[in-house]
């Protein structure tokens, strides 16, 4: 009776830790969480004004693999006034970053486009630095839905 | 060998916004996928792309595992003066590739 | 998990809406192509050779055609000259009958004939990169051209061999491919409208394969869908399929390399 119950205990000790194993093994997601995290390390602190960001996304892609997706920033773009960079982060993608770009006055319009991956239905955050040192955010909603039938992986 | 293309017109008027679109080829393999056996794939993908105009930056861009594959960024800038447009992408494995284009300004 | 649940409620949905019986082709004047189907986003990534990345392959085939290759170190350019004219509307005919291989060959097997027979080079294997890259340049040619099916009595047997297996119900869904493409296209199968299934853009660049691949990959993608027998690569039961999608698509304009979801 004790072995089995010892036994028992055994098996499900073993299981949870198999549990555990699996829990680690499995990459690390952005949650919004670990978005701010990584959103902080850009802006140290200040707190981005909403607004002037611009996220062009469809809302319902068809895949998510491949994703158009353009930014633009109000902005004078003058040698004095500009967009120094543009901070693109995800909150469901194994990790929260996307895109950083360094721009310019040169660049004459704060206005880029890309392609990005999104593995889940989520919130996209743009955050754009300017001269002055302020931030400005936008934000994106996107729905990606998953196709029914895949091949299989080679 | 990777491919790229890159879309510079091939003349503007000083002071013109020309937008410039690039487009690479390379598998940007997140380093999060798994094979049926369980084995991880390694990350093989571009780290940052740089432009360059004349020899001063105008352009660059950190990239993740989050860009889909075969990176396309387009972007705009100021034409200054007729010249050379340096292209340069790097990344994981010793990824790099250098393009150029140049560009009249009249 | 939730793809094969997606598979077998359709499946079911299938059994109860689809008349029994139904075996004809799609009518000429229904016909829709993919290209049609898709979002405005995928849309424009084809719009534009700047941003479709299938020119990158295409890059690749232009290069692969003028290089010397084989024994003789003759490249295909070295025979046929310049592609954009000798090879204006051939991607557009294939499966063709080859004569002196004496069967229906679809265009990468054409290829591999060359390799072989002209160029005595090593075949490229297919959805390999230069093999992908070739047929892309290939087919590139004939963008904007029509599909013309050839007259040939031996592509016609083939032609209808590809019928009564699109119109044959098979795998562990019982499904048979008009099921969805000629019975149910524009409506959705999980997130995907489901298309005709017109093979006009091939080797098409496909957002969810990150990368470009050809029409029997594709086929081979439905029939794990449907559970059913995957044919290997190169199989005749995929020639076959491939020789009456065109036909069915026959007069519909290529648009390859295409961009699909």
């Amino acid at each position: 009776m004790h072995t089995s119950r010892r036994k028992l205990l055994a098996g499900s000790a073993g299981l949870a830790a198999a549990g555990l194993m699996k829990l680690t093994l499995a990459p690390a997601q952005a949650t919004p969480a670990s978005m701010t995290v990584a959103m902080q390390k850009i802006l140290q602190g200040a707190k981005p004004t909403p607004g002037r960001v611009t996220i062009d996304l469809p809302p319902l892609v068809e895949n998510g693999g491949t994703v158009p997706m353009g930014i633009s920033v109000e902005s004078p773009m003058t040698a004095t006034d500009y967009v120094k960079a543009i901070h693109v982060f995800n909150e469901k993608n194994p990790q929260p970053q996307v895109i950083s770009m360094t721009l310019g006055p040169r660049a004459g319009r704060a206005q880029i486009t890309t392609r990005i991956r999104l593995a889940d239905t989520q919130n996209i955050v743009a955050i754009a630095q300017m001269s002055d040192g302020s931030f400005y955010s936008g934000e994106a909603f996107v729905i990606v839905t998953i196709a029914a039938c895949l091949e299989d992986l080679p | 060998m990777a491919r790229a293309l890159i879309n510079v017109p091939a003349k503007a008027a000083k002071g013109e916004i020309i937008e410039i679109k690039t487009l690479i080829s390379h598998p940007m393999e997140t380093g999060f996928r798994v094979t049926f056996n369980g084995t991880l794939i390694p990350r093989d993908i571009i780290n940052t792309f740089r432009v360059t105009y004349n020899g001063v930056e105008i352009f660059a861009a950190e990239l993740s595992s989050a860009m889909a594959a075969n990176p396309f960024i387009t972007f705009t800038t100021l034409a200054t003066e007729s010249g050379t447009l340096e292209f340069h992408w790097a990344g994981d494995n010793g990824f790099s590739v250098t393009e150029t284009a140049t560009l009249v300004v009249e | 998990m939730n793809r094969l649940a997606a598979c077998l409620v359709f499946a079911a949905s299938l059994s109860l809406s689809v008349p029994v019986g139904a075996q004809s082709d799609l009518a000429p004047s229904e016909r829709k192509s993919s290209y049609e189907m898709m979002g405005a986003q995928s849309r424009s990534m084809q719009d534009d050779d700047m941003a479709n990345p299938a020119m990158l392959s295409v890059l690749d085939g232009e290069a692969l055609w003028r290089k010397p290759a084989g024994e003789d170190k003759k490249s295909c350019a070295d025979c046929h000259g310049d592609a954009r004219q000798s090879m204006r509307g051939m991607a557009a005919r294939y499966p063709s009958y080859d004569v002196a291989a004496q069967r229906v060959v679809d265009l990468e097997e054409r290829i591999n004939l060359c390799q072989a027979r002209e160029q005595k080079s090593e075949a490229f294997g297919r959805e390999t990169k230069d093999m992908l890259a070739l047929s892309a340049y290939l087919a590139l040619q004939s963008r904007g051209m029509p599909i013309a099916p050839s007259q040939n009595a031996a592509l016609e047997r083939s032609i209808e061999r590809g019928r009564a297996a699109y119109f044959q119900r098979q795998g562990q869904l019982n499904l048979s491919c008009a099921n969805c493409h000629d019975d149910n296209w524009s409506r959705k199968l999980g997130g995907a409208t489901i298309p005709q299934g017109h093979p006009t853009g091939y080797p098409i660049y496909r957002l969810e394969w990150n990368g470009v691949g050809s029409l029997q990959r594709r086929l081979r993608n439905c029939l794990t869908g449907m559970r059913a027998q995957v044919h290997g690569l190169g199989a005749a039961e995929l020639t076959d399929l491939e020789a009456y999608l065109m036909w069915r698509a026959r007069g519909m304009i290529m648009d390859a390399p295409g961009v699909r979801p």
